[in-house]
């Protein structure tokens, strides 16, 4: 499912609303979790999963290409933790 | 660092600014894209958002596991897992405006 596919079904379910609302429903929130991540925040979604971001240090990496070392520096990444509902349920319906 | 937890009610109010529905329907509607993202995964579904990043399920199989506590084997059960891959826009956002190391 891609983000148009998520915003036809959402809008599929509530015919009363335009589809362009629908977009700037789906749109506000994934800006809402980036914003927030950006700012270093953790964004709770109870049932469904948290993101947050972690720190990973400085190494030296390596081209895989060329098999030249490279510099990596610390830098933050984003990471999901899953929600205990939304984990029981991948392990139920399927 | 100061961290703060964004919830629903952040997300929802969020939606209630943009768009001109009531703070009801705001949170209906939220709830209803979780589970929109939430039953396609259920049903094995990759969930592609672009320039924030994908969900995909995979498949682990049965391995044998320890109890940390007793040290007792215990077998893990087959299990279906998501994943998350951050986009390169959402990683890139991130370390747009703070490095680590530095003090906030």
């Amino acid at each position: 499912m891609t983000k148009s596919e998520l915003i036809a079904r959402i809008a599929a379910a509530n015919p009363h609303l335009y589809h362009r609302d629908v977009e700037r429903i789906v749109t506000t929130i994934f800006d809402e979790i980036t914003t927030a991540l950006a700012r270093g925040d953790r964004v709770e979604l109870r049932g469904f999963g948290a993101f947050s971001v972690k720190e990973r240090d400085a190494r030296l990496g390596r081209n895989p290409r060329t098999g030249e070392a490279v510099n990596v520096s610390a830098k933050y990444v984003p990471f999901f933790k899953t929600g205990k509902e939304l984990r029981e349920k991948l392990n139920t319906d399927g | 660092m100061s961290e703060t937890t964004i919830t629903r009610a952040h997300l929802s109010e969020a939606v209630y600014q943009e768009v001109g529905l009531s703070r009801n329907e705001s949170a209906e509607l939220l709830e209803s894209v979780l589970n929109e993202i939430s039953e396609a995964l259920a049903d094995g579904e990759t969930v592609k958002l672009s320039s924030f990043g994908s969900f995909s399920v995979r498949q682990k199989g049965q391995r044998i596991g320890r109890n940390p506590k007793t040290g007792e084997q215990v077998p893990i059960l087959p299990r279906r897992v998501l994943v998350f891959r951050p986009s390169h826009v959402l990683k890139l956002r991130i370390n747009q405006n703070r490095h680590p190391g530095d003090t906030d």
